[in-house]
């Protein structure tokens, strides 16, 4: 977490009732992740948001280490503002905009589970529609041609807005890196854990990610884990 | 030497700007014909200590490039000016220096 994230103890509390795991909430000074299975960056507001969302952030100490767990193949899971830094990091392509229509737009949407190899979507059936909130005012994902070309030839493009909520190319709301293991979204999954929050849609998350991890958590090897393989086996 | 920077950055042609749109619209509205491609940027001001123009100009650069612009979506250009001894509030008379237009 980092000075303005907003939505940590909420991402704890989802991680917590889903899987059943310990979450510790790590500062932005920590510079080592060395003993947890996965990263998640929370929603909020890093820095203020200040020059750019997770412009500051990205210089945090902390995401040194989230780099090097990034590289061991761990898995990294930015939800909103964590998305944002994760961009500005390049840990993932692309960047997100002001919202085509300058709205702030917290509403449950539709989502599409474009695919079902990935670590995080393990539990999900592919194509299926999903409901999750948003909440968020620069969520508009934008790339250049290419780049988007190949996130959709490699099936990186994880999850799809099923309606125009902010002007996303593509309508792409969450992204893979290009290993797999490191996932970007606007919607908020830790917002959709119990049925009095309207949703229990992604419970499925995070049951995904403990899935993976328990079953070795091996992408590279792909295809010895998971249903079909490692999602850098594309298509 | 002390220099005095100017930073503007502003989104790339190819990215839309819905803040300037809806400037473009307002101003419509209010009956000014004629005003179109309103775009919205940034201006940032900052002070650069350095033994030569040239690093200074490097410094300057590197941190657009780093830090103050995110080349995805958007593109900058600053100017660099000698902080003259006595020139308290600029316009002094120090080189006036068009400098670095960046990647586009």
């Amino acid at each position: 977490m980092f000075p303005g994230s907003n939505c940590d103890e909420d991402a704890v509390k989802g991680i917590r009732t889903a899987t059943g795991d310990a979450a510790d909430l790590i500062w932005h000074t920590a510079d080592n992740l060395d003993a947890y299975d996965a990263v998640v960056l929370p929603g909020g507001f890093s820095y203020g948001d200040y020059l750019r969302c997770g412009a500051i952030a990205r210089f945090s100490p902390v995401m040194a280490a989230v780099r090097r767990a990034a590289e061991a193949g761990k898995l990294v899971l930015g939800i909103c503002n964590g998305f944002q830094i994760l961009t500005e990091s390049h840990l993932l392509p692309g960047a997100l905009l002001r919202n085509e229509h300058l709205q702030f737009r917290c509403e449950l949407v539709e989502l599409v589970v474009e695919h079902a190899r990935s670590p995080f979507t393990l539990a999900y059936q592919p194509g299926e529609v999903i409901r999750i909130p948003i909440s968020h005012g620069e969520g508009r994902y934008h790339a250049d041609e290419a780049v988007l070309d190949e996130l959709e030839r490699a099936g990186r493009v994880l999850f799809r807005y099923r309606q125009r909520v902010n002007g996303s190319l593509r309508d792409i709301a969450g992204i893979l890196n290009e290993r797999g293991n490191v996932l970007g979204l606007m919607p908020h999954p830790e917002r959709a854990v119990a049925a009095w929050m309207g949703s229990e849609d992604g419970l499925r998350m995070f049951e995904s990610m403990r899935r993976f991890v328990t079953d070795g958590g091996l992408l590279a090897a792909g295809a010895g884990h998971g249903a079909e393989g490692g999602v850098a086996h594309g298509g | 030497m002390r220099f005095d920077v100017r930073v503007r950055v502003w989104l790339k042609p190819s990215v839309f700007d819905p803040q300037g749109h809806a400037v473009e619209r307002a101003l419509a509205t209010l009956g000014y014909e004629g005003v179109g491609r309103v775009r919205i940027g940034k201006y940032m001001e900052m002070s650069v200590e350095a033994s030569s123009e040239a690093e200074a100009d490097a410094m300057v650069r590197e941190i657009c490039d780093r830090v103050l612009c995110n080349p995805v979506m958007e593109t900058y250009a600053y100017e660099l000016r000698l902080a003259g001894p006595d020139a308290a509030g600029g316009g002094g008379d120090g080189l006036a220096k068009p400098a670095g237009v960046g990647q586009s």
